[in-house]
């Protein structure tokens, strides 16, 4: 028996707090503002990028300070969802049917909480990543240098600072290769977006892919809404 | 930095694909040559260079050393470097004074390290020029350099080096430094003119006892278009640390080489790998079993 047949709205789970969605959002428009003006900067062939703002030094006053914000607000991210994030016995068993997960045959795999195995990588590769961008970033930037020198004492060697461009950008393209799989991931498992715009996704969609979550969350819910 | 490019052919340009247009006329290469060994340390050529360029360096705090400014800077674009040396061999001290600035490598690693078309240029007499309006204060070129020599302004955010006056060389003159040098230290001419003259010097300078003397024009860089007529060739490092056989470095190479192949060959098998999977698959839908089960579990809770 469907929701609309007894005249009520179709069940929605809350999946995200309003605050959660903007902290993801100044990441994601922080990320792709970073990944525009650093893949315009990393191949000349996507050079014309940085006319998206306003030329080239733009982009490059542009970059580091989005690359600051970014820095802020994933921590923010990382502050909410590690903990959901820990590794957990089940992750392994995902894993091991990862041809199941690719296929989309969910009915295969077990069932999973808020994140499954995929996310907890993307989580914490990103997390990693993050702090390896923003400490060789602000080796490649020259207030950065200076703001390193006064206050540490460290002075970045000509050497030093070429190691952190390569690092730098071999990260980033890691990182941006990780955020193709995360955005894909999200378009090609239908019902997700909603999760970042609204909040809320289907109960049909948590069933699907997060039983175990959704069970927690239909529980708790219950359990306050009883008292 | 030029304002008013010189009307000289492009050999090279900073993140341009593809070989540039031939020459229209054939190319003659150019050289300065600097005989550190006649060299008295009188710094004509930096107030030549300031004069000509329109350069001026904040003025500084006395360290104790000759040396004046401390070091390079977007306003000053050479600078003589002050070196004793207690030669036990000769049983003297010896001043060793090197005008140091950009040497106009014939394969530039701060044009290579550059990720703005055009902000620099390599010309086909060999100058290598920085183009200030498609500069955008990156500081790549920095790392390229493997001579340590490109600054960037704190004023306007453009790096800057010496351009060997190619505004000068472009109405046939040659560049300020050599033309105010009181002793013929600096000379300016073609690089088989400077190689012949430089060949002299140290035949000379063999002949009075220095035996080590020679040219330096680093094959690593594959050449360099500023020489040094040097009184100790086999101890470069004796002259304030100049790099006995300096190569644009190998992070530098690979930043700029392989990770940007491989970088691009990863992004675009990412995309690529998304949209077979989609096709393949379809896409992941939640199905209306799913969305009654949801229903069901909740009303049992509830």
């Amino acid at each position: 028996m469907s929701a609309n047949q007894k005249g009520r709205e179709p069940l929605r789970i809350q999946r995200y707090s309003g605050m959660a969605r903007v902290n993801h959002w100044v990441v994601a428009i922080s990320f792709v503002i970073l990944m525009l003006s650093g893949l315009a900067f990393f191949h000349p062939s996507l050079y014309p990028l940085t006319g998206l703002f306003g030329g080239g030094a733009t982009a490059r006053w542009l970059h580091p300070i989005a690359g600051l914000v970014l820095a802020v607000a994933f921590l923010g991210l990382f502050v909410r969802f590690f903990t959901a994030n820990l590794p957990e016995k089940g992750d392994v068993a995902w894993v091991a049917k990862s041809i199941d997960v690719l296929k989309g045959h969910e009915e295969n795999l077990p069932e999973i909480g808020k994140y499954n195995a995929g996310q907890k990588a993307v989580f914490w590769s990103q997390a990693i990543l993050v702090t390896v961008l923003l400490v060789t970033g602000i080796g490649l930037w020259e207030p950065g240098l200076h703001a390193v020198e006064r206050w540490f004492g460290f002075t970045a060697s000509l050497d030093q600072r070429r190691l952190a461009a390569v690092i730098h950008a071999g990260a980033a393209i890691l990182a941006i290769t990780i955020w193709i799989v995360h955005v894909y991931a999200a378009i090609w498992v239908r019902g997700t977006l909603s999760a970042m715009t609204r909040g809320t996704v289907s109960g049909g969609w948590a069933w699907r892919h997060h039983r175990k979550w959704l069970r927690k969350e239909v529980a708790r819910d219950s359990s306050t809404s009883k008292t | 930095m030029s304002y008013l490019q010189p009307a000289f052919d492009l050999a090279k340009r900073s993140a341009t694909t593809g070989a540039m247009p031939a020459p229209a006329k054939p190319a003659v290469e150019v050289a300065k040559l600097i005989d550190v060994s006649k060299c008295i340390g009188c710094k004509a050529c930096q107030v030549a260079c300031m004069e000509w360029n329109d350069l001026r360096q904040d003025i500084q705090e006395n360290v104790g050393v000759y040396d004046n400014p401390h070091d390079l800077s977007e306003n000053t674009w050479t600078l003589m470097r002050y070196a004793e040396w207690d030669n036990p061999e000769r049983g003297q001290l010896e001043w060793l004074i090197r005008k140091d600035g950009c040497m106009h490598c014939q394969d530039p690693g701060c044009l290579k390290a550059c990720p703005a078309p055009g902000a620099i240029v390599k010309y086909t007499n060999g100058i290598v020029d920085f183009i200030s309006e498609n500069c955008i204060g990156c500081g790549y070129c920095v790392k390229g350099c493997p001579f340590n020599i490109p600054r960037i302004s704190n004023a306007d955010n453009k790096a800057y080096k010496c351009t060997l006056c190619s505004d000068r060389v472009a109405v046939g003159q040659g560049p300020a430094c050599a033309k105010a040098c009181p002793t013929k230290a600096i000379t300016f001419g073609t690089k088989a003119d400077m190689k012949k003259l430089a060949e002299e010097r140290i035949v000379d300078l063999k002949g009075r006892g220095y035996p080590k003397a020679g040219l330096y024009d680093p094959p690593g860089v594959q050449g360099t278009h500023v020489m040094y007529v040097l009184h100790h060739a086999d101890k470069t490092s004796l002259y304030a640390g100049l790099a006995q056989n300096p190569t644009i470095s190998p992070l530098v190479e690979l930043w700029k080489g392989a990770a940007k192949y491989a970088g691009m060959a990863l992004l675009g098998m990412a995309a690529v790998a998304g949209v077979v999977h989609h096709a393949i698959t379809g896409a992941n839908r939640v199905t209306p079993e799913d969305e009654a089960n949801a229903e069901k579990l909740k009303e049992r809770k509830s």
